[in-house]
């Protein structure tokens, strides 16, 4: 089992880049240690900023860093950062064209039975709906070096949104496939297409190979990249399948399932189930029984498909 | 130049603006311009040409409904022609009633309240990171400090001491609903200001020789920022405009209008004596 956090490939990558590049600054609101960035700020205190626990004010003060030349960084907790500052980051990173990486750690339930103020159920609608604003969910360590590797690329703004705990490998040192802004066709399936994201990944592809081995064909895009969401890969796998599944760590309000879905009733219309949190405070649990009594799991995902085929 | 006949200058074009668009920010448009009008035409190095130089000075305008201030600035500076400003909010037009970088000369957009400080603290010490000689200028209304996130960066840019940071309060002491002081209690910014580690000096806002030494003694203040509290007259220079809550935002009559243009022109040829 991986024990690296997509956060440590995140400042691994940071400091990869912060080596050659003095442009490249991080922020922090008290979260240095949470977001894993401790070695950053410990190695490149020059290029780090620490605001305190101001999530406002760390997204206004990248948008100043970044309009005069530097690649801002800023990591917070996503519960906050997509929600405390989601002004900050409509206004300073989105509508004034800066280029800050927003970068929201445990997302999701990754902070379990802390309760609902520290769940980021919401992240995905929030920053999705900011126009100019990008939303990325990598699924695993080796997706999450590729993606930072192609934001550092770029000059726009983006909210990133990773998990606080390890998560299994679903593809490899040599084998991550990736193009900027292209799901990953993990498989195809002329039964069911199941459409995920971060860490749902996971159960997706476990799902996938399961259902095939009892004869349903299964295929899984991993859609890192929400928003812009890949339109023509949805279009795709849903024409070649008979139903399609969205899973997403996140309410199945104006998440990934409800972007889904306006694709396939356009495009190719399917019966779609989308599988996410409810519309309510998440039950009391770590990470892991949050997800399955919500079914939020390969056995819930197979139900699912069967119920869809039925 | 003659700085104190150019206030009454750039109030004629505001006033223009605000008839012709039928809409604005008029009273804090007034109060604010004589600090526009010291920092663009005296203080600051931007100009049209060094505008994407990175040495220039930055300003961001965070009370953004005063834009048509900026605006009357910005053109006089050459930063775009004249007959744009009669498109100022007009279908279509990038001039729209608050600051956006479509707009050559504004780098920031704003227009939600709070945000302006601490984006130029985020300006400032990029500066110091880079060891580049500019400075960092922002405007914020008195009524906008009680937006939490103000304090959030009078924190940090006090933490930081960006000596090349200097924030102005125009302190018209008016907001929509009333006196500032009666909507929520603001005394004493003074003292609110020092506590967080600024260096604070209080002027007559409308006075552009005390904007202009304030200005000064700002950029030879090390170790610290500084806080401008700019005691300003909302609506200042119309007679009938000045200290009225009712004019943040009231468009005038063609009778207004004439009224204002005429008093605003007497003012200018005397400045000018």
């Amino acid at each position: 089992m991986n024990k690296i956090a997509n956060k440590q490939v995140i400042c691994e990558v940071l400091m990869e880049k912060a080596k050659e590049d003095r442009d490249v600054v991080v922020l922090c609101s008290d979260s240095r240690g949470s977001a894993s960035l401790t070695p950053f700020a410990d190695t490149y205190p020059d290029q780090f900023v620490e605001v305190g626990i101001a999530e406002q004010s760390l997204v206004s003060i990248s948008a100043g860093l970044a309009k005069c030349g530097k690649k801002a960084y800023a990591a917070s907790p996503a519960c906050f950062l997509s929600t405390r500052s989601m002004e900050q980051a409509k206004v300073d990173c989105a509508y004034s064209h800066t280029n800050v990486k927003l970068i929201g750690i445990s997302g999701g339930v990754s902070y379990g039975a802390l309760g609902m103020t520290h769940h980021s159920a919401t992240d995905i609608a929030d920053m999705a709906s900011i126009p100019g604003m990008r939303v990325y969910l990598p699924s695993d360590r080796f997706q999450t070096r590729k993606l930072m590797e192609a934001l550092y690329q770029d000059d726009q703004t983006a909210y990133i949104r990773v998990g606080r705990n390890a998560v299994p490998d679903v593809y490899s040192e040599d084998n991550c496939p990736f193009e900027m802004d292209k799901a990953t066709v993990i498989g195809e399936g002329t039964d069911v297409a199941i459409i995920a994201c971060g860490e749902m990944v996971e159960a997706a592809v476990a799902a996938s190979k399961e259902l095939n081995e009892q004869g349903i064909s299964a295929g899984v895009l991993d859609m890192y990249c929400v928003k812009p969401l890949d339109e023509q890969a949805v279009i795709r796998a849903a024409e070649k399948a008979k139903a399609v599944i969205v899973i997403e760590e996140h309410t199945r309000i104006g998440g990934l399932g409800s972007m889904v879905c306006q694709v396939v009733a356009a495009n190719a219309p399917r019966k779609v189930t989308c599988m996410g949190l409810p519309d309510a405070p998440v039950i009391t649990g770590n990470s892991r029984e949050v997800f399955d009594y919500y079914h939020l799991n390969k056995d819930g995902i197979i139900a699912a498909a069967k119920e869809l085929l039925k | 130049m003659n700085l104190k006949a150019n206030s009454y200058k750039l109030r004629q074009d505001i006033l223009d603006i605000v008839y012709h668009a039928k809409g604005g920010h008029i009273g804090g448009d007034m109060s604010v311009i004589d600090t526009l009008n010291v920092l663009y035409n005296k203080q600051m190095n931007i100009t049209p040409e060094n505008f994407h130089d990175p040495d220039h000075d930055r300003f961001i305008l965070s009370k953004g409904h005063a834009v048509e201030a900026l605006y009357a600035v910005l053109c006089q500076k050459g930063f775009f022609p004249r007959e744009d400003l009669k498109t100022v909010s007009q279908y279509l037009s990038k001039y729209i009633g608050h600051p956006n970088n479509k707009v050559n000369g504004i780098e920031m957009n704003s227009g939600s309240l709070g945000h302006g400080l601490s984006v130029a603290i985020g300006m400032a010490l990029a500066g110091k990171m880079d060891k580049r000689d500019y400075r960092v200028y922002v405007v914020m209304g008195d009524g906008e400090l009680a937006e939490g996130s103000v304090w959030e960066g009078a924190m940090a840019g006090g933490h930081y001491k960006l000596d090349n940071l200097c924030a102005v309060i125009d302190r018209n002491r008016l907001q929509i609903s009333g006196t500032t002081e009666y909507v929520m209690n603001q005394e004493s910014q003074e003292e609110r200001w020092a506590t967080f580690g600024w260096h604070v000096i209080s002027i007559d806002g409308n006075d552009v020789d005390a904007l202009d030494r304030a200005f000064d003694e700002a950029k030879a203040t090390k170790g610290k920022p500084t806080l401008i509290v700019a005691n300003t007259t909302k609506g200042c220079g119309v007679s009938f405009m000045e200290n009225k809550a009712a004019w943040h935002h009231k468009v005038p009559t063609p009778e207004e209008y004439e009224q204002g243009m005429a008093e605003l022109k007497a003012k200018e040829a005397a400045a000018n004596e």
